[in-house]
């Protein structure tokens, strides 16, 4: 019994091993509430339309969301038909009948197309600084959407002595860079207007955009926690079904 | 092995106790079994088609362009579809074919939609070998029904896509259609 | 007469007569395959890692069907099985996960091995089978992470890869020989997966051989005494009705992983798609290569440092003749459970080491244990096993319960 809690220990230990130290571990991060963390979470569907909504005017100029198809939008709880108009307002490169380059309309299984042509292109309209692809940045960072929650809200004056490079922007949370990001503040208030009349003062419009890049990055969260539950029921019983199989079929060895 | 402890002894026990282990023995086993069915089931369903799959198996198509007597190619599920604005001497040399000139005995009036049969729609692959017949481009040649002609081996097809010469056994295929609005067409 | 026995009966008789495999099951793992009767719930771990590696097989299987083995589609091949493939997700955190808890029950499964002496003669070759498993199963996760293209794949891959340069002479060749080119790149890739699915077949076949060098002299036991037949007892039904309790028990720790945090003993860089111009600050292999890699960091020289860590695995093989021990388990060797459990603990720090920077206090530690680690193998085990006063054994495996009883 006690080497099985021993291994049981050992076997846990093993866990935060895996996390290494990475330059975000010396920096503090609150953590905030989501409504899809822990086991049971769900997304809530208008944060997540009002998430696209931010995506689609504050951040598409610069970040790609490539591996979103404009069909997965259902998922936010739009239909069919909106689904298809909205993809209508895209144009994707096409060739007419001759080979020559024309555009068409965009289509439900199309993805979010790349603001930029290509990566030189985005670099040279962003300073040398390439943005990043959105579509599993809560999942690429360590504290995942609390890390780009942070970094959102981020933005503040450097501290005494701290000389920011041209083109950069102190943002407390951004470890990995020193500190200094190519990236200027983005989110301020009333920035948008959500059409569901939410407030849209900063840190709503942050989290809003972090549950939706979340869901970009985990579409089938809410499917997995809830099959896992049903798994986990299942293997209760099954657990303990075996557990007296085993006991009474040894107890043969009693006599 | 002779002398080890022994092994199964159902008979060891007094009946309620064998009927307790039984029922166990039956529920847990019975259980374990369902859930190697469960645990085997992604494996299968993951080798259905994927979503991103799906969402191709449908094309839509705007017909406002077509002129009459005009045909065009669509993609539908990587297959070429024929879509033709019939003229109505074409409709009508269709129509007034005997079914006993055909080789697969069909109504042109089955092989459109009631309200729509001027619009003539058809999976693009030759029923013999599967090439892609001649037809819908201006200058091609049309065969000697004046629908299609296969260059591969010399299939002809009439104004309504069915097989009338050549070694082709059956119609061209009519995909599933349906019209969403007068110029709009949902295939598949 | 003849007509007692139902056609099927007959039908499979018939069968069984010209290749027995039935027969052949029953005698392997059946209830004609006679085992200890004291065996505890350590004896758990080898079955467990059977059914990971068929879990393995099946989930890489299916994965492979939407798998691309190309630079520019590996990762995106990854992420449409995550989003688009029916269960995708769950087949990729399974196998993801699967290999870690694979590692889980193998470690285990060794260091029962470690404390009850079952590598002494006459089990060194059956020892010896386990070693090759496990340094086949390093090959296939090695090669596996690489697979998904993410930076910490394509990073390690250059890592490790590079470790090769170090020996003299051959050492280039051998590493542009590996990579099929000039860095970590398309061919290596494809190679990779190549041999990715090649290998876990080979351990297949390993197994076989494990399994049936444990069938001649039969299992050992906590006791660590030869078992007298009289103490055993059918595998079938006793060890595989408890080795289906145990199965439940680990997979409700697998599934609670798998289902509702299968991404935190990965590295979130993984999920950035793999850039030979830009290197992680922080290049980290997977958990269970972690204390290796502390072995490989802690010596100085590259050379001696890729020496040390192959070193670490195949000083197993001659352990059977490091142990001067008469005796097999440690219940009955007091100062070698004392070492024993330092080793362990020495592992999982080995293991913390491997995770961080090798500067400061984990490169200072990173020495002290990789010392300890030999010291264990070479000084220890021999010295001990020589000085100690083992505590008296029992004549047989019943005669403890039967002392008690009087």
């Amino acid at each position: 019994m006690k080497k099985i809690l021993l291994a049981a220990t050992a076997a846990l230990a093993l866990v935060p091993m895996s996390f290494g130290a990475s330059a975000s571990e010396k920096v503090e991060f609150p953590k905030e509430k989501w409504s899809f963390s822990g086991n049971f979470g769900k997304f809530d569907r208008m944060q997540l339309q009002r998430g696209l909504q931010v995506y689609k005017e504050v951040c598409a100029s610069c970040h790609s969301l490539k591996y979103v198809a404009f069909r997965n939008l259902e998922a936010l709880g739009y239909s069919e038909d909106q689904v298809k108009a909205f993809a209508a307002e895209y144009e994707f490169p096409t060739l007419d009948d001759e080979g020559s380059e024309i555009k068409r309309k965009g289509l439900p299984s199309d993805h979010f197309p790349s603001p930029y042509p290509n990566e030189k292109f985005a670099r040279a309209s962003n300073n040398g600084a390439l943005p990043p692809d959105l579509s599993l940045m809560t999942k690429a960072r360590e504290h995942g959407p609390d890390y780009v929650f942070h970094l959102l809200t981020g933005y503040d004056e450097p501290p005494q002595g701290m000389t920011v490079m041209d083109g950069m922007h102190y943002n407390k949370y951004f470890a990995d860079g020193n500190f200094q990001i190519a990236m200027a503040k983005q989110i301020n208030d009333d920035q948008v207007t959500y059409a569901d009349g939410t407030k849209a003062t900063a840190d709503q419009i942050s989290r809003d955009i972090t549950a939706f890049l979340h869901w970009a990055a985990e579409p089938k969260l809410e499917v997995r926690n809830s099959t896992g539950l049903r798994v986990m029921i299942y293997m209760v019983i099954f657990t303990i079904l075996a557990y007296f199989l085993k006991r009474r079929i040894w107890a043969r060895l009693e006599k | 092995m002779a002398n080890m402890a022994p092994a199964h002894t159902p008979e060891s026990t007094g009946a309620d106790g064998e009927t307790r282990r039984d029922f166990l023995l039956h529920t847990t086993v019975a259980f374990g079994a369902v859930g190697t069915a469960m645990a085997v089931w992604p494996l299968i369903s993951s080798m259905n088609p994927a979503a991103d799959t799906l969402a191709l198996s449908t094309t839509e198509f705007n017909l406002g362009g077509l002129q009459e007597g005009q045909a065009v190619t669509i993609v539908w599920r990587g297959k070429p579809v024929f879509v033709r604005y019939r003229t109505p001497a074409e409709i009508e040399a269709a129509r007034n074919t005997p079914m006993n000139d055909l080789v697969e005995p069909a109504k042109d009036e089955d092989r459109v939609k009631k309200g729509k049969e001027k619009y003539l729609i058809l999976v693009g692959v030759c029923t013999h070998l599967g090439c892609i017949p001649l037809g819908t481009k201006a200058m091609d040649a049309r065969g000697d029904f004046g629908g299609w002609f296969c260059p591969c081996h010399g299939s002809h097809y009439d104004t309504s896509g069915r097989i009338r010469k050549g070694p082709a056994p059956e119609n061209l295929k009519v995909p599933p259609y349906q019209f969403l609005d007068d110029t709009t067409v949902r295939i598949g | 007469m003849s007509t007692e026995k139902s056609v099927w009966r007959r039908a499979f008789e018939w069968h069984e007569a010209r290749l027995p495999l039935v027969s052949f099951i029953d005698n392997s793992v059946g209830s004609k395959y006679p085992a200890p009767k004291n065996l505890n719930y350590f004896w758990n771990f080898g079955s467990l890692a059977g059914f990971m590696l068929v879990t393995m097989i099946l989930t890489g299987i299916f994965l492979a069907m939407n798998y691309t083995p190309h630079k520019d589609m590996a990762f995106d091949s990854v992420e449409r099985i995550m989003r688009d493939v029916n269960f995708g997700w769950l087949i990729r955190y399974m196998h993801a996960n699967g290999a870690s808890f694979f590692f889980i029950v193998v470690y285990i499964h060794i260091f029962r091995g470690l404390y009850y002496g079952s590598y002494k003669a006459p089990r060194e070759v059956l020892w010896w089978m386990g070693i090759l498993i496990f340094l086949a199963m390093m090959a296939t996760a090695f090669m596996g992470y690489v697979l998904p293209w993410g930076q910490m794949s394509f990073w390690g891959a250059t890592v490790i890869t590079n470790l090769f340069s170090a020996l003299p002479i051959i050492g280039e060749p051998i590493v542009t020989f590996l990579w099929g080119g000039f860095g970590v790149d398309n061919p290596t890739l494809n190679r990779f997966f190549s041999l990715h699915y090649l290998l876990p077949f080979v351990i297949v076949g390993l197994v076989v051989f494990h399994i049936w060098a444990l069938h001649i002299p039969g299992s050992n036991n906590p006791l660590g005494i030869e078992a007298a037949p009289a103490d055993k007892i059918p595998f079938h039904p006793y060890y595989t009705a408890k080795d289906a309790f145990g199965l439940g028990v680990f997979l409700l720790v697998y599934f609670a992983i798998v289902f509702w945090y299968p991404n935190i003993l990965g590295d979130p860089l993984n999920y950035v798609v793999a850039n030979p111009l830009v290197t992680p600050t922080h290049i980290v292999p997977e958990w269970y290569f972690l204390p290796f890699y502390a072995i490989l960091r802690a010596i100085p020289d590259k050379l001696l440092g890729v020496l040390a860590m192959f070193g670490a695995i195949l000083v197993l093989f001659v352990l059977p003749w490091l142990d001067t021990s008469r005796v097999r388990s440690a219940n009955f060797r007091p100062w070698f459970r004392v070492f024993f459990w330092l080793f362990f603990i020495n592992g999982l720090v080995l293991g913390w080491c491997g995770s961080q920077l090798p500067e400061g206090l984990p490169l200072v530690l990173g020495r002290v244990c990789t010392f300890y680690y030999f010291f264990f193998f070479f000084v220890i085990m021999p010295v001990v096993g020589w000085m100690e006063t083992p505590k008296p054994l029992p004549a047989s495996i019943s005669s403890p319960v039967m002392k008690a009883a009087e």
